[in-house]
């Protein structure tokens, strides 16, 4: 590869210590992810996923080892510049939402710009695009308990992607959906993917790993297999009927 | 993030809970009206006591003469004459930190006019007694030196003297009245002037020159002043000089040896006025201080509610971590609302506080006393309370781990 690769973890370890106890959740893990890449990394709950994930997520640091993001060691950033990282160059998507509640949609999806000092009109313009986006133009001043889980989720979605990051990490996105918003939710990421977006998820369910150009797999602490494979598009279904993948 | 939009971002957040908000911020407000009300009782009541004092007259001191002393009984100050006209004239030309100084004499007399009688207090004096007094006449005029030199038989009628004989509100200026039966004609009327700190109507009194006095109403010694001499010094700073001055200037003209008593008296009132002032002020500072208890216990309450909703919404600071919040902008954010409810909690306390202070101030006849210090100061106050008890919550929420905050259930 002529540019070095957008993530690129190196004999990463991460050990947590709760008192006298130690726990080591990441015994040693190396990969490189490159733009545009739609991997999925996978592995029981233990295995260590939630931790890597936390860690290309500029949300810790690594125990020892080195994670570099575009170049970017960032384990000599201040925890200013990592929130700014995470502000400017990924995007989160989480199982369960974690929007805002009482708050409208596209309040929700403001909300990144809000820290990036984006001028109002110029927030309210990239956030509704934004929500056009994910299908939702026509959702801006809904609430979040005035949508489905598969809407909420398309919000979180459209809030990763509002202040144009170069990842989104994706955690269990499809965790609270069922089978046929799953679908819809994964042909949205395809979909980033195809623009030049890295897309990072992680999931326990082989039939979410499917729709990824890369599978991960993970077990206690370490990567057991990485394949790359031909993703299985993902058609949304026609209203009335169920998926079976 | 903005100050701006911080600011928007914490009246969302307490709209969301505004019973809470609401009970939260009536801590302050309750605190910050406590203080304003508090302040205003005090400062009615000092402004009352200082109104009776300056209705006493202006930085005054009172010289009575002394005691005296027959077969081993001791009179009382003043019933000894020991005070001369010469005194008098010393007193007013040859003292520096005196301004003016009259003699006072005093006896009751019945009053006749052609309709009513009324006992009153007949009082002899000079012209200058209402520069001492700072007494003004409203209608007709003072009587003279000229008078006093001639011993004119002319009266200055106080307000309820006016009243008793001609009716309120009628101009007596010119009439002739008599006193002991003496015919005198009103020259004037004088202004109202109240109650005494001692419950004494000060307009229930007749003026007349103090020759008249001596010669028609009540005899006595002639060289001697059968009453007191009322001084003003020359500024509330100089009673203290004035009363060692005539002090110093009377021990001499007395020929009193160094171990004698004084055969006079030297009354002070601008420290008996200052005495009172500090008992009120005393009292302000108390009440407000009670009331800054409460303030602050209002501050308690922001910090209660300010950690109840760091907790509650741990889930929303992990996932404003998560889109790049740093930990200055949580911070900030939750400081701005603790600020918002102080602020706006004591900017209704204000008020909150001059509406009671206005009731207080109708229900006891005071002035309202409305101080924009106190206001700025309660509206600080309550903004530093914001600040201080805001902070702790504040801080546990920018740092929290953001790993945390978001599994946070």
């Amino acid at each position: 590869m002529d540019r070095p690769a957008l993530v690129q973890l190196k004999d990463v370890t991460k050990i947590y210590r709760m008192g006298d106890v130690e726990l080591v959740a990441l015994r040693g893990v190396s990969l490189e992810i490159a733009q545009g890449e739609f991997t999925a990394i996978m592995g029981a709950s233990g295995s260590g996923k939630s931790t890597l994930m936390n860690l290309l997520g500029c949300l810790d640091r690594p125990t020892a080892g080195s994670y570099l993001l575009e170049g970017q060691d960032i384990s000599v950033l201040s925890n200013d510049q990592l929130a700014s990282l995470r502000n400017q160059t990924l995007g989160f998507v989480f199982q369960s939402f974690n929007l805002l509640s009482r708050t409208s949609a596209l309040e929700n999806v403001e909300l990144p710009l809000l820290y990036s000092g984006v001028p109002a009109a110029e927030r309210h313009q990239r956030a509704r695009e934004s929500l056009v986006r994910v299908g939702l133009g026509d959702r801006l001043h809904h609430h979040p308990n005035q949508m489905s889980g598969g809407q909420q989720q398309r919000v979180a979605i459209a809030r990763a992607l509002v202040n144009r990051p170069r990842v989104i990490l994706a955690d269990e996105p499809t965790g609270n959906l069922d089978s046929r918003t799953s679908v819809d939710v994964m042909a949205l990421f395809q979909a980033l993917g195809r623009t030049g977006i890295t897309v990072l998820l992680v999931t326990h369910e082989p039939d979410i790993a499917a729709y990824a150009t890369r599978v991960v797999t993970m077990r206690d602490g370490l990567i057991r297999s990485d394949q790359r494979q031909a993703q299985k598009a993902a058609v949304p279904l026609p209203d009335g009927t169920e998926a079976h993948p | 993030m903005s100050w701006l939009m911080t600011l928007r971002v914490a009246l969302r957040a307490l709209a969301r809970n505004k019973m809470r908000s609401f009970l939260t911020g009536l801590g302050v407000v309750i605190g910050v009206a406590a203080v304003i009300a508090m302040v205003a009782i005090g400062d009615g009541a000092k402004a009352r006591v200082e109104a009776t004092f300056a209705a006493m007259g202006s930085n005054m001191l009172i010289v009575m003469n002394g005691s005296s002393a027959g077969g081993g009984a001791m009179g009382g100050f003043g019933s000894q004459p020991t005070l001369t006209w010469d005194d008098l004239k010393a007193i007013q030309t040859e003292l520096s930190a005196v301004r003016e100084a009259a003699p006072l004499l005093r006896s009751s007399a019945q009053l006749l006019s052609d309709d009513a009688n009324w006992g009153s207090s007949v009082q002899g004096t000079t012209p200058g007694f209402l520069r001492v007094r700072s007494w003004d006449v409203v209608q007709g005029a003072s009587f003279t030196q000229s008078d006093v030199d001639g011993g004119a038989k002319v009266a200055l009628l106080g307000q309820t003297v006016v009243g008793k004989l001609y009716g309120a509100n009628a101009n007596p200026v010119g009439q002739i009245m008599r006193i002991k039966n003496v015919p005198f004609t009103v020259a004037g009327v004088l202004a109202r002037k109240g109650q005494s700190p001692f419950g004494q109507d000060y307009d229930d009194v007749v003026l007349i020159p103090v020759t008249t006095f001596q010669q028609k109403i009540a005899g006595g010694l002639k060289s001697y002043i059968t009453g007191v001499i009322m001084v003003s010094a020359i500024s509330a700073d100089a009673t203290q000089r004035a009363q060692a001055q005539i002090r110093e200037l009377l021990r001499d003209r007395h020929r009193l040896s160094d171990d004698a008593d004084d055969d006079f008296n030297i009354r002070n009132l601008s420290e008996i006025a200052s005495a009172r002032q500090e008992g009120t002020r005393t009292l302000t500072t108390l009440l407000a201080a009670i009331a800054a208890v409460s303030l602050l216990v209002g501050g308690i309450g922001i910090m209660n509610i300010m950690l109840v909703s760091v907790t509650e919404r741990t889930r929303e600071i992990g996932v404003r971590m998560a889109v790049g919040a740093r930990a200055r902008d949580i911070q900030l954010q939750f400081l701005v609302e603790a600020l918002t409810l102080s602020v706006a909690g004591g900017l209704v306390g204000v008020g909150l506080g001059l509406g009671i202070a206005w009731r207080l101030a109708a229900a006891f006849g005071w002035s309202v006393l409305v101080r924009p210090d106190i206001i700025l100061l309660a509206v600080g106050f309550s903004g530093l309370v914001g600040v201080a008890f805001g902070f702790y919550p504040a801080l546990k929420a920018s740092r929290l781990d953001p790993i945390t905050a978001l599994r946070f259930e």
